[in-house]
Formats: structure tokens, sequence, C-alpha cells
């Protein structure tokens, strides 16, 4: 097919100013079109290349949607049982104090079958990254409800909306381990609108850097869309997300430098 | 006077249509073709001349297919 509207005196490879890292495989990603599971992988990936760390990165990958981020990311990589990556990230960092160490996990994986572990992990202090992804749903499953699941929001296990009466109430996992001594930085980010990558990719930073430190737990909370769980389409979806699941799970730092952050960021629309 | 112009890249056969990076564009650059690529997806093709290289489409591409170029042009 012809390709309309190119510019070849501005094609050349020395004007390049943003292309996929290459620390990312070159194989297509396995993730729903739309899906903000991509974007984090790439932020996290783009973060090691800027810090050169790519030979002293271990990563723990989850159960759930992102299972196959060993697949994607090229560094070297383990994966854990379903919930139990802070268990083993806690194993290897112990191991290895001087190597970057990160669990890559869902809600389903950190705020259910995990909570215990997650929990203890940070309770204890650990020195590693937990990146964790709320969609609000089982996304790999077929979207049934989750702990994070909005009060009326519908899944294919509450068609008729969450009744927290008889459900019980969405678990805000990040505010609950923000309290705990042993964690040092905690934030939500979102990664919808470039502005908001932009930030996410600064928390990554951030974090990442703290482990020099041995300070304590680094969790970057990421709230994410799941258009095939959500029944949506993506920007759709995203919509749906910054008008409803932004007031429930406001944005920005929780926990800065071990000291809760007062004021929180508001929602701001762009 | 020399303008600063950009120009993209979009790898065809990764897109995957999601048009996330279409809501992302400032000047309306970007839309979807009316093919489709070999996995059925319409993709992101360039419909005018407008491109400035500001990178928001690369950066919220949930696949990363799109390359950015950035250059000046007299």
């Amino acid at each position: 097919m012809e390709e309309p509207f190119v510019k070849t005196e501005i094609r050349k490879d020395e004007n390049i100013v943003y292309k996929r890292t290459n620390l990312l495989v070159d194989r297509p990603l396995s993730y729903c079109p739309g899906c903000g599971h991509g974007v984090v992988h790439r932020m996290l990936m783009e973060t090691l290349q800027e810090m050169d760390i790519q030979d002293k990165t271990i990563g723990v990958s989850p159960v759930g949607c992102s299972v196959l981020a060993y697949d994607f990311m090229n560094i070297d990589m383990l994966g854990a049982a379903h919930g139990r990556a802070p268990a083993l990230a806690t194993a290897i960092k112990r191991l290895w104090p001087h190597k970057f160490v990160f669990t890559y996990q869902g809600d389903g994986d950190l705020a259910a079958i995990g909570t215990a572990e997650t929990i203890h992990a940070c309770n204890r202090g650990e020195n590693f990254t937990i990146i964790f992804i709320n969609n609000g749903i089982y996304g790999m499953t077929g979207g049934q409800m989750a702990p994070t699941t909005l009060p009326g929001m519908r899944s294919s296990t509450s068609p008729y909306g969450r009744d927290v009466q008889t459900m019980g109430h969405p678990l805000k996992i990040t505010e609950l381990i923000a309290n705990l001594p042993g964690v040092y930085y905690v934030t939500r980010q979102a990664v919808h609108t470039p502005n908001h990558v932009r930030k996410t990719k600064k928390a990554i930073r951030k974090a990442l850097e703290q482990q020099k430190e041995n300070k304590g737990i680094a969790f970057i909370e990421v709230v994410s869309n799941c258009n095939s769980g959500w029944k949506m389409t993506p920007v759709q979806s995203n919509k749906w997300m910054e008008e409803n699941m932004f007031p429930f799970y406001p944005l920005g730092d929780i926990k800065v430098d071990g000291k809760l952050v007062e004021k929180k960021e508001t929602v701001v629309k762009e | 006077m020399a303008k600063i112009k950009g120009d993209i890249l979009v790898n065809v056969e990764r897109c995957k249509g999601c048009e996330v990076c279409i809501a992302a564009c400032p000047s309306s650059t970007i839309a979807m073709s009316k093919e489709v690529n070999g996995k059925g997806y319409h993709f992101a093709m360039k419909v005018n001349n407008d491109c400035t290289g500001c990178m928001n489409c690369a950066i919220v591409c949930p696949d990363g297919v799109i390359t950015v170029f950035r250059g000046k042009v007299e």
C-alpha cells in the first residue's frame, strides 16, 4: 500500500526522537488492543535502559494477564506461583543484595490471593520494588469481580453491579500498606494520557533509584483500563476510568521518603 | 526560516487499532486506515502534514509501534 504524507527529508535515522526500546523483545505483545500493560512494560524497560542496569535487574512475573511478561522483557526474570511474587522477590534480594529486583503484579495476584505475602513483605521492609497494575477486575480469566472492583461496577460475576451488602467493600491495598513502617515510597499513577505516562516513568525511576539506599519497599500502583473485561472500546474505557476509577483511587503520591503525604493530588481532567 | 516538522512511522503489522494515539494527538494527524493489516486490525496512519514530532502518540501506544522523527525543513 502507498503510504501518504511521507516526509522523506525528515524520515532519517539521525532525526529519530522516539523509538520502541530494544529491551523489549521484538515480538508482538499478547495483550488486548489498548491495554495499559504494554505501556507500563515499555516505561519500565526504558527506565532500565536509561539507568543502564539491564544486566543487574531481576524481575518477578505474576499470574494473570502479565504472566508472560518474561517473554517480552529482555532481562532476567522468574515466574512466581499465584500471589507469591513478593516472597520470591524477598529471597532474590536477600541472596543478591546488589541486584535491582522488582515484581510486576495485577490486582488479582497482589490484592486477592497474595494479600498475605504483600503485607508481610511490606511490613518486613524488604528492599525491592512492587509494580501493581489495578484494573478493578480479573482480566485474564474473563472479567470476574476482584477485591478492587468498585461498588456498583458490573463484572461477569456481578452482572447487576457490586452490592457491598452481599459482596463486601473494595480493598484499597495501596492505602493499607502505606501505613506500614517498612514501606518507603508509595504512589498511584495512570498510563492513559502522555502526561500520566511520563509521571509513571518518573515514579518507576525514583523507586529503582531508592533500591540503592536500602530504605524499604517502593510500591507503585498503576490504575489501568481493561477494555475487554469492561466491555468497552479502549478510548471509552479510558474515559470511564477517569470518571469512575479516579474518584475512588485518587492519583498522586501517598508516601514519600517514609512519610505519609497529607494533601493528595486532585484528579485533573485533560 | 527553518521550521521544525515531525513525521511518524507506524509498524503496520504490529498495530492493533486501539485508537488511543488518535485521542492523544494534538494536531489530529492520525486516523485509522480503511484497510486492515495481516491480523485484521485497522491500523493508524498519517492523514495530514501537521505533525510536530511531539511524541504523544508514541508514548501512549500500548504496543510501541510508532517511531517519531523530528527535524528542520527549509
